[in-house]
């Protein structure tokens, strides 16, 4: 459940991170794939090492895409969608990695804002997070 | 039995001697009550939690950060024998306090946020990985006597 404070906080958040989306992601996956080695599992198609052009390629389409959600909360679903189907039929990733890849987000944020990742923002984007790993969970079964 | 390389032993020393018990303490609790709320059920007995800012502004919650750090700080000082440094404590949260120990991988999140927002870039994803990696063993310890 979302205020629109928290709407209006996590789409501020999520605009700044635009401009540094191949920086924030491929931290992110990076920081994944190094505390979580079972998720790189799903990637032996690609170069993860760090600095990798596949590597920061991927973590700026999900910053994108995670933005974009943002702006669009309140209609996830339908935003989504193609993701989902993607995510469901394609990749099929076992659900409990995107709780890992959502941790390392938020280690991310927290190492990029410092003080600025207030408890009240981690909280928002805590949740944001969440609604939108369910959403491309939607249809696994 | 949990084997730690030089490289991950050399990691946990290093964030724990750049950690202000004072700060981080109280923060990690304060993060977690606001962020995870169903964790306040622990904590009645505190007082005013009803929203972020009595959460941050709470003494008791303060005090019991730096608490729950000051006990981190013995599984750092016992690391290869946290299992049974933290046995008693474990019996505690389970007989005495009635912990869900699914909560404390919650706190544990918590002061890994707390910790990269205080080291910034320092906080490395090798860094990240020790850390975590300790405070598994350490959450495992806490669970284990559950029954």
């Amino acid at each position: 459940m979302l205020s629109n404070t928290e709407k209006e906080l996590i789409v501020q958040i999520w605009d700044k991170m635009i401009p540094v989306a191949e920086d924030i992601g491929s931290e992110a996956l990076l920081r994944m794939f190094t505390t979580f080695p079972k998720t790189k599992t799903y990637f032996s198609h690609l170069d993860i090492s760090p600095r990798s052009e596949h590597l920061r390629c991927h973590g700026k389409k999900i910053v994108q895409a995670l933005a974009e959600g943002a702006r669009n909360i309140s209609t996830l679903t339908t935003t989504l969608a193609p993701l989902s189907r993607f995510h469901a039929y394609q990749l099929r990733i076992h659900p409990t990695n995107f709780k890992l890849l959502n941790h390392c987000i938020l280690v991310t944020l927290a190492c990029y804002m410092g003080e600025n990742f207030t408890p009240v923002a981690h909280a928002a984007i805590d949740k944001y997070l969440s609604a939108f790993s369910a959403v491309l969970a939607e249809k696994f079964r | 039995m949990v084997v730690w390389t030089d490289q991950e032993r050399a990691c946990i020393q290093d964030i724990f001697s750049k950690l202000n018990y004072e700060d981080a303490g109280p923060k990690a609790l304060q993060r977690a009550l606001i962020v995870y709320p169903w964790t306040q059920r622990y904590f009645a007995s505190f007082g005013n939690l009803y929203n972020a800012e009595a959460i941050m502004s709470n003494p008791k919650v303060a005090a019991h950060g730096i608490v729950v750090l000051h006990g981190l700080d013995r599984a750092m000082k016992n690391m290869d024998d946290i299992k049974n440094t933290y046995a008693e404590l474990s019996v505690l949260h389970s007989e005495k306090l009635h912990v869900d120990p699914d909560n404390f991988r919650l706190l544990a999140d918590c002061l890994t946020i707390v910790i990269a927002a205080t080291m910034g870039s320092s906080f490395t994803a090798d860094v990240q990985a020790a850390w975590q990696k300790f405070l598994a063993v350490v959450v495992s310890a806490l669970r284990r006597q559950y029954h």
